[in-house]
């Protein structure tokens, strides 16, 4: 048995080993948020936090989850409230297919969290998901939107 | 050799069957959708097919075609609410079921969402159905209130009777509206008095969308589901020879493995443990006759196309061309071509499926319902109305899954094999890519004749180019001529008095399908490039080029027009800037860019500013119009500039995004989209806004430059995207 802790709720999982995490919270747990897009760390679809650290969960082995904690799109708001990422993406429209966004709102918030004030440059460097509809413009500024919010509420 | 390896498996399958019966106890079809789209039937009353209104005054309206991003399931039911006079904040949005489509004579007409025809080919009856409830509800009003229906007018989800000043809401006369007969002729409202199209509303879906909650085929979750993933053949065409699964027998979750007829499923408890399994099924492959077609052989073929004297069709003749370009002071020629694609839709095919007691229920991220219906019905043997599809969100389509449904014909023939469990198929992304619907290839032969002023006499295009509706809907060619293959050639709008267009039919084993903008995805490049290439020899600005030719096309002129004058077009740019400018008419809109772009000695080109204007008529949502015509970018930037599916011993070459490369948020440049609507037309959308990228972008190149790009991708040309 493998104990993880998803979006603060522990669970144990009978599964071997090297099964990549985003299968274990897809198929396992039932977290649907977490995409499949490419299975070889390419796309980003399947971005989840593990321990805070944006990281491609389709080339994760569960092993290494282990009694780590993971944070999912489906545990961003905190009490009822959206993360300040998710307003931002629904003031800007951000989405279109929105298949890639829980990869790309969870790459974004973590590139928030490490860089309160990101230059575009910055944005370019942290956001290397793929988006196939081509909602990079509109990602690049609800991530400044984001910026904003946070240094106010922190302010 | 299946039923012996089925028998095989036999106990392992009833041991998982009976524990996942005693964990998830009978089947409920259906599952959670998103909350914004999920409402309670009871007590809500239809009003006509597209209407339904509760007791609470919530509004649903519902929307039957898909979404897949393009964001019609927020602007179509803006048509219906527009006339319906309702409170668009208490308007819900519901998918129109498939299996009453059927059971209803199709009272939801197409749908389908391809061909950017949504809004053009619904916004008659859409408005009109609007109309339709408002005018029964201010019946069903003046009836109670024993008053003329004349003195009272609809607002904001309110009847009003004007003398008396007496008021009612929706809710609360639904009811008595559902009775009232339906008007035969309802009038619309005039465009200027528009409170709803033309503003820009939220998209519907977005919410849950950003919280985790959006719902694609890939989610469905269903008690007792199994997971198969599967192989094809990797030659297309090629069919399953044999198989030995010696090596996952009695593996960990493994339920079953099916060979079928051209492709082999392994059916486990999750998709990863099914999908590990399948690289250890020894599988031998019937290949066919295809095993030694090549890039190369095919474009031999393709270049039969083009000296062809027999085998060609005539697409479009003004005058006599040969006679003019004889005459002609100037004669220019080329050469084009633009290569297979592959769609890449980040949701890979997939298809979740039930087949139980002469039913069918089916959960697939479809473009097509009423397609995906109809091939699960003939797959299972059952009629229409024993199918329904479930309405799920897709992730991206881009018209693969709208025409080929061989993903819904695959999922319930794994589910047939498995009757009474729900099966969710899904591909790798190795598979998504080698057996695509691929945008096909094209070369195209252009000829010119300019006369003494450098002006076009004479006009020829000669297209060699699989036919996508004679190999796919397998449709009769009319008069040899397939009008995707000869988009925006055959339709030249610009004054030419002399113009041949010739189609050479070359069909291969390759699988061809509609692929975003189709052939106005590739002849666009052509056409207006080399129109570029006769500025150049006529020693012309090419936008006064264009703008001359174009004196009797007003819409293609006033585009062009609107985004050369928002480009600055004419006027000094920075040293080692250059622009280039292309327009186009596709899906009954009119399109026009201008890139401005610097070419450095690496051949890395930074584009500065690309500058999209489009003309769709009347525009419903404008930021959602925005949306499609940055996103038209991405998608027209990726593939000029990588896009590229080469073909190897019958098979494709390229299997995921690291040889089939993506663009990415840091080489996405500027884009300002130019909303020109001159009304008095419905144009589409989601596909017109790519036609003219790529020929702006290459002739600015040209300007930067000197080299005129003839052939696609531009990685070919040792350029990439800065």
């Amino acid at each position: 048995m493998i104990e993880l802790t998803v979006n603060g709720k522990k669970s144990s999982v009978d599964v071997e080993p090297e099964m990549p995490l985003l299968w274990v919270l897809r198929d396992v747990l039932d977290v649907k948020g977490p995409k499949f897009g490419c299975g070889i760390a390419q796309c980003g679809a399947c971005t989840v936090h593990l321990n805070g650290e944006p990281v491609r969960s389709c080339s994760v082995p569960v092993s290494a989850a282990a009694d780590q904690k993971v944070l999912t799109i489906e545990g961003l708001a905190q009490r009822g409230q959206l993360h300040p990422v998710q307003k931002a993406w629904i003031d800007h429209e951000v989405p279109q297919c929105g298949y890639c966004q829980s990869g790309q709102i969870m790459a974004a918030v973590a590139l928030l969290a490490k860089n309160r004030d990101p230059s575009d440059k910055d944005i370019d460097a942290a956001m290397t998901n793929i988006c196939r509809c081509g909602t990079y413009a509109r990602i690049r500024t609800a991530i400044h939107a984001a910026a904003k919010t946070l240094k106010s509420t922190k302010a | 050799m299946a039923r012996k390896f089925a028998r095989k498996f036999e106990p392992a399958r009833r041991k998982f069957l009976q524990q996942s019966a005693a964990v998830g106890g009978g089947l409920t079809v259906g599952f959670g959708f998103p909350a914004a789209l999920a409402q309670k039937a009871e007590a809500a009353v239809e009003i006509n097919a597209w209407v339904v209104i509760r007791p609470d005054d919530a509004i649903i309206i519902r929307y039957a075609r898909s979404e897949m991003g393009q964001g019609s399931m927020t602007s179509a039911p803006m048509l219906v609410a527009e006339e319906l006079e309702c409170d668009w904040r208490r308007v819900k949005i519901e998918y129109a079921s498939a299996n009453a489509n059927v059971k209803r004579k199709r009272v939801w007409g197409d749908m389908a969402a391809v061909g950017s025809r949504t809004i053009r080919n619904s916004q008659e009856y859409l408005r009109k159905a609007g109309a339709t409830a408002r005018e029964m509800l201010i019946a069903a009003a003046a009836q109670e209130w024993k008053v003329p229906a004349s003195e009272c007018t609809a607002s904001n989800s309110f009847i009003t009777h004007g003398p008396s000043k007496r008021r009612v809401s929706y809710g609360k006369v639904a009811d008595a509206a559902s009775r009232i007969e339906p008007p035969k002729d309802v009038k619309l409202k005039d465009p200027k008095d528009w409170k709803l199209i033309g503003k820009s509303v939220k998209r519907i879906d977005i919410p849950d969308t950003v919280m985790g909650r959006q719902r694609y085929g890939i989610d469905v979750q269903l008690p007792g589901m199994l997971y198969a993933a599967i192989a094809q053949c990797p030659v297309f065409g090629g069919k399953v020879k044999s198989i030995d699964a010696a090596k996952v027998e009695g593996r960990r979750g493994i339920v079953k493995v099916l060979p079928m007829e051209s492709f082999i499923a392994v059916v486990a408890d999750n998709w990863w443990r099914a999908k590990e399994a399948l690289r250890d099924v020894h599988v031998e492959w019937d290949v066919g006759a295809n095993g030694n077609v090549s890039s190369a052989s095919l474009m031999e073929f393709y270049k039969g196309g083009l000296d062809t004297q027999t085998d060609v069709a005539t697409a479009r003749k003004d005058g006599d061309f040969d006679q003019a370009l004889a005459s002609a002071a100037k004669k220019i020629e080329a050469e084009y071509y633009t290569p297979y694609l592959a769609h890449a839709c980040l949701e890979p095919m997939g298809c979740t499926a039930i087949v139980k007691d002469g039913k069918v229920d089916v959960w697939t991220s479809t473009q097509s319902a009423e397609a995906s219906l109809a091939n699960a019905a003939a797959v299972a043997g059952v009629p229409l109305e024993n199918v329904e599809v479930h309405r799920v969100q897709l992730g991206g389509g881009f018209g693969r899954r709208g025409g080929a449904q061989d993903f819904v014909r695959q999922g319930v023939a794994i589910a047939k094999a498995m009757e009474g469990t729900p099966v969710k198929m899904l591909w790798t992304r190795e598979e998504d890519t080698q057996h695509d619907f691929y945008r096909p290839a094209s070369l195209i032969r252009m000829k010119a004749g300019l006369d003494a002023q450098g002006s076009p006499v004479a006009w020829y295009s000669r297209v060699s180019a699989t036919s996508i509706i004679a190999t796919l809907p397998r449709l009769p060619l009319k008069d040899g001529v397939d009008p995707q293959a000869v988009a925006s050639l055959s339709d030249l709008p610009h004054a030419i008095p002399n113009v041949r267009i010739e189609y050479a039919q070359r069909n291969t084993h390759v699988p061809v399908g509609f692929w975003r903008t189709v052939g106005h995805s590739q002849n666009p490049f052509v056409r207006e490039s080399f129109m570029d290439e006769l500025a150049s020899a006529a020693g012309k600005d090419p936008y006064e080029y264009r703008r001359a030719l174009l004196e009797k096309s007003p819409k293609d002129l006033g585009v062009l027009e609107a985004t050369a004058k928002a480009a600055g077009w004419g006027k000094p740019l920075p040293a080692g800037v250059f622009r280039g400018i292309a327009q186009t008419e596709a899906y009954g809109s009119y399109t026009s860019a201008v890139a401005e772009l610097s070419v450095d000695k690496n051949g890395e080109v930074k584009i500065h500013r690309l500058v999209l204007g489009l003309d769709p008529g009347y525009v419903v949502n404008p930021d959602n119009v925005v949306a499609q015509m940055q996103g038209s970018s991405v998608f027209m930037l990726t593939a000029m500039f990588w896009g590229e599916i080469t073909i190897k011993e019958g098979r494709a070459e390229q299997s995921n995004f690291h040889d089939y490369r993506m663009m990415r948020l840091r080489e996405m440049p500027d884009v300002e989209v130019v909303l020109a609507p001159s009304g008095g037309f419905w144009g589409g959308v989601g596909e017109p806004g790519q036609a003219s990228i790529a020929p702006a972008v290459c002739n600015a190149i040209f300007a930067a430059t000197g080299k005129r790009v003839r052939s696609l991708p531009l990685k070919n040309h040792g350029l990439t995207l800065a």
